[in-house]
This record gives C-alpha cells, sequence and structure tokens, in this order.
C-alpha cells in the first residue's frame, strides 16, 4: 500500500471540503473493496477520508411509503433491522447475503453501490425497486445512475448521503452465489412495484446491473414464474470467465428470475 | 507519517505511533505482539484475522489501524478468563477435536462467538452458512460445526 494521508469526516459537508481540498483524496467507507485496492496498488489516494464518523450518513427510516437508508448503513445493520424486514422483506434478505458476516459488519450501502462492481447486489436492489440515489449534490434516478463496468452517475467529488426505497408489493432476489468470492455469478431481482408495474433487474451477467424489459411486460401481464420461463435471454454482450460462460449465465438468467418470481410469491 | 492510535485491547488501553497505512492486523500482531490472531491470506478472504470490534466480528486484515481509534478491539488472546479458565467456545474446539494445524482456530473462534450472539442455537445448515467466512484447510469443517454446536449447548 502506498502511503497517504488519513483524515476523519464529522459530516457529508466536512467530507466534501475535504475531498475538495486534496485532488487525490479518496472516500473510506467500509473499506471492504478499497483497503483491498489499496493493498494491491490500484488505488493511490493521496489522502482518506473516512466517512464512519458522519452522522447525517447512518440510520434507516421507514414510512408508510418508503425506505431510506443513510449511505453508512452497514449491510449487517440492514439485514438486522426489523423495520425493513417487514417494509422490504427482499432488501434485508439481499443485504444479508453479501459476502460473510465479517464483511457486512463493515461493508456499506453507499461504498457497495458507489464502486458498482458488475458481480455486486445492491445495485440490483437499486435498480430492481426503482430507488432513487441521493447526493449531497442533487437526487438521480435508479434507472440513470448505473453507467457500465465500475462506472456511475456521480460526478468528481459528489458523495452519496442516502438512498430511498419506494416499498413495492412484492419482490424477490435470487443469487447464484460464486462460491469462491460469494459474489453474484448472476443474481436476479424481480419486484411487483406498488402502481403493479414489474422490474426485473439482473446483476453478475453483463458488465453493468440491467433491466430485462421482456420480462417485465411478460410478468405485468401475469405474474407467475411460468410468464418467464420460456424467456431466453441472448448470451452476446454477458460476462464470459473461468467461473461461467456467457451462454451459462444467460440461462441462468431465466432460472433465478423464476426462481424470484416463486419466491416472491410465497 | 505517523499518526497515534489509541484503543482499547483485551480490556487495557493501547496507544502507538504507526504509519497511516498500518493494517489492524498488522498493529494487533508487529506492534502489540499479540500473535494470536493470524494471517491466512491478506486479502479479506479466509477470516484467520477475525478479530472483534466494539462487539462485532471483523476480519483485522482488511481494517486500517485509525479505522479502530477510540474503539474496543478483542483478540483470541483476550477470551479466556484471568485463571486460564478457557472460553466455552475454545473448549468445545478442544473437547470436540476442531482443529488440526490450529491455524483457521483463532478465527474460526472468534467468529463463532459472534455467530452465537445472533443465532444462539443455530441449527448444523445456519452454522455452515455463517462459517461462509472462515476458512479450514485440514479438519473438512465436521469437527467445528460439532464444536460450535456443543458450545451453543453448553451456553444454554
Ligand atoms: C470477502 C468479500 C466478499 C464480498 N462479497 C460480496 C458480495 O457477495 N456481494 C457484494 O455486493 N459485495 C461483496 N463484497 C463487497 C462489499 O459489499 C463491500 O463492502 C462493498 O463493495 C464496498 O463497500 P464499503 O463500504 O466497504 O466501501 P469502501 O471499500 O470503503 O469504498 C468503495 C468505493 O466507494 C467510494 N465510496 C464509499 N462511500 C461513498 C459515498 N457515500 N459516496 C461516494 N463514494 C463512496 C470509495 O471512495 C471507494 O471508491 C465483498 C467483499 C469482500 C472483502
Ligand atoms: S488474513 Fe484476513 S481474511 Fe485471510
Ligand atoms: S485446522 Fe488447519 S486450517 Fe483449520
Amino acid at each position: 500500500m502506498y502511503p497517504f494521508e488519513y483524515q476523519t469526516a464529522s459530516s457529508v459537508a466536512d467530507a466534501a471540503s475535504r475531498l475538495a481540498a486534496h485532488g487525490d483524496a479518496k472516500l473510506l467507507a467500509g473499506g471492504q473493496t478499497m483497503i483491498a485496492s489499496m493493498k494491491l496498488r490500484l488505488a493511490q489516494p493521496s489522502h482518506l477520508i473516512d466517512l464512519a464518523g458522519a452522522a447525517d450518513m447512518r440510520g434507516i427510516q421507514v414510512s408508510a411509503t418508503e425506505v431510506t437508508l443513510g449511505a453508512m448503513s452497514r449491510h449487517a445493520e440492514v439485514a438486522r433491522s426489523a423495520a425493513v424486514q417487514k417494509a422490504i422483506p427482499v432488501l434485508a434478505k439481499l443485504a444479508g447475503g453479501i459476502g460473510d458476516r465479517m464483511v457486512r459488519n463493515m461493508g456499506t450501502i453507499g461504498g457497495s453501490v458507489a464502486n458498482n462492481d458488475p458481480a455486486a447486489d445492491y445495485p440490483a436492489a437499486v435498480l430492481g425497486l426503482n430507488a432513487t440515489v441521493r447526493t449531497n449534490k442533487r437526487s438521480i434516478a435508479a434507472d440513470d445512475f448505473f453507467l457500465g463496468m465500475y462506472e456511475t452517475a456521480l460526478a468528481e467529488g459528489e458523495i452519496i448521503t442516502s438512498f430511498s426505497f419506494p416499498i413495492p408489493r412484492r419482490g424477490a432476489y435470487m443469487k447464484f452465489k460464486n462460491p469462491a468470492s460469494r459474489y453474484a455469478l448472476v443474481g436476479v431481482l424481480v419486484a411487483q412495484l406498488a402502481d403493479g408495474s414489474v422490474r426485473v433487474a439482473v446483476t453478475g451477467a453483463g458488465p453493468v446491473v440491467f433491466r430485462v424489459p421482456e420480462m417485465e411486460k411478460a410478468l405485468t401481464a401475469q405474474f407467475a414464474p411460468e410468464a418467464v420461463a420460456g424467456i431466453k435471454i441472448p448470451a452476446d454482450g454477458l460476462n464470459a470467465d473461468i467461473h461461467a460462460q456467457a451462454d451459462y449465465r444467460a440461462h441462468l438468467i431465466t432460472v433465478m428470475a423464476k426462481r424470484a418470481v416463486a419466491a416472491a410469491l410465497a | 507519517m505517523t499518526v497515534k492510535v489509541s484503543l482499547t485491547v483485551n480490556g487495557k488501553p493501547a496507544a502507538a505511533e504507526v504509519e497511516e497505512r498500518t493494517l489492524l492486523v498488522s498493529f494487533i500482531r508487529e506492534t502489540l505482539r499479540l500473535t494470536g490472531t493470524h494471517v491466512g491470506c491478506d486479502t479479506a478472504q479466509c477470516g484467520a484475522c477475525t478479530i472483534h470490534m466494539d462487539g462485532q466480528a471483523v476480519k483485522s486484515c482488511n481494517i486500517l489501524a485509525m479505522q479502530a481509534e477510540g474503539k474496543s478491539i478483542t483478540t483470541i488472546e483476550g477470551i479466556a478468563s484471568a485463571d486460564g479458565t478457557l472460553h466455552p467456545m475454545q473448549e468445545a474446539f478442544r473437547q470436540n477435536h476442531g482443529l488440526q494445524c490450529g491455524f483457521c482456530t483463532p478465527g474460526m473462534v472468534m467468529s463463532a462467538i459472534d455467530m452465537l450472539r445472533h443465532y444462539p442455537h443455530p441449527d448444523e445448515a445456519t452454522i455452515r452458512a455463517e462459517l461462509d467466512g472462515n476458512l479450514c484447510r485440514c479438519t473438512g469443517y465436521h469437527n467445528i460445526v460439532k464444536a460450535i454446536q456443543a458450545a451453543s449447548q453448553a451456553s444454554a
């Protein structure tokens, strides 16, 4: 790891001014991705600004219509929150399936979504549940947030402060885990939103999380596993690596979507 | 540049000047010379470096020492009683032959103690799922699972 200067931020505003003061400064949330990339010398920040003390980035609020998660909510906090379990069970369950217990005790939703790993779980929740990403500058709709591999709509120096998830009628997430890394080989989140519209978000399969309009249409007409069983996803452009070929991932999308619909109905 | 880090380790205050890039596990092993916490992979995969920070199990190879500033940490050296009586989880690992070479054991024990805080009476499937973050190259896990089950019954 290259040397850097460590600083702590007491609030979002404090973090923003520290970021602005140093060109090569980076934010540190749980560090579960950041520290590994610094060890590998893939990241070389001059300053590391720890957000753990920023009280205005914490907290979970549940209203009649939405769940708001502070960007510094740890995966374990979301998984264990009785209020989240009740309002959006799929969100708590997804958080409880990230990595392992020790990673969940440190990792945060803000760090995960900002990092936008192609195989991360939270991007599927943000896109599939039609969440809004709130930053220190603006609100960004999920459909406009995830741009490409590790690429998001966040501008230089922009900080995610919280996420608002509208409470859906039902939803489920099915993850086919890579047994070594625990990341998603393919993960599919299916949700029927409050207005009856359906979203299908896929992570792990492509360079970035994406929706499947054909499945959404079929499920809007009939919310049942059979509705998606016959929908084949083309393998073009999907990830291929030592863990799985593109056509295998394409096949898994349909299988996981079917299972997610069944689980959402259960 | 160096900075001062102060925290509580196994109930006692500890402070030192460290480089800012110092990992918590290096601080524990090299500065404090508490070498019971092991480094198996250094990539947050194996769980051998698991300790408790403010009562939560974390992987100390993937945390900066500065992230533990002001916090209370517990390592494998801090769980037995002052008179040397083993912690019930350590005793259960001993009784059930839950270790062979012992390299993964400190992390297994720290992780298992954290597990029982959240699942006081886990079934076998829960134990196996919750041990996701701890790898053992020797035992095949059977006796580790048995040990955790025994410890959960001992504390019933
Ligand atoms: C062994 C292991 C297994 C894992 N398995 C999974 C898995 O199965 N599924 C999964 O989804 N993830 C997995 N992860 C990743 C984990 O979820 C990380 O916690 C997450 O990707 C990063 O969150 P963090 O809080 O640790 O962020 P950090 O590592 O601290 O930061 C990540 C990046 O986001 C930036 N950032 C952080 N917070 C903000 C913010 N509020 N605004 C703007 N930018 C910000 C940082 O500058 C940095 O570039 C795993 C990690 C490990 C070590
Ligand atoms: S040494 Fe920390 S997880 Fe392997
Ligand atoms: S006992 Fe040898 S690695 Fe687990």
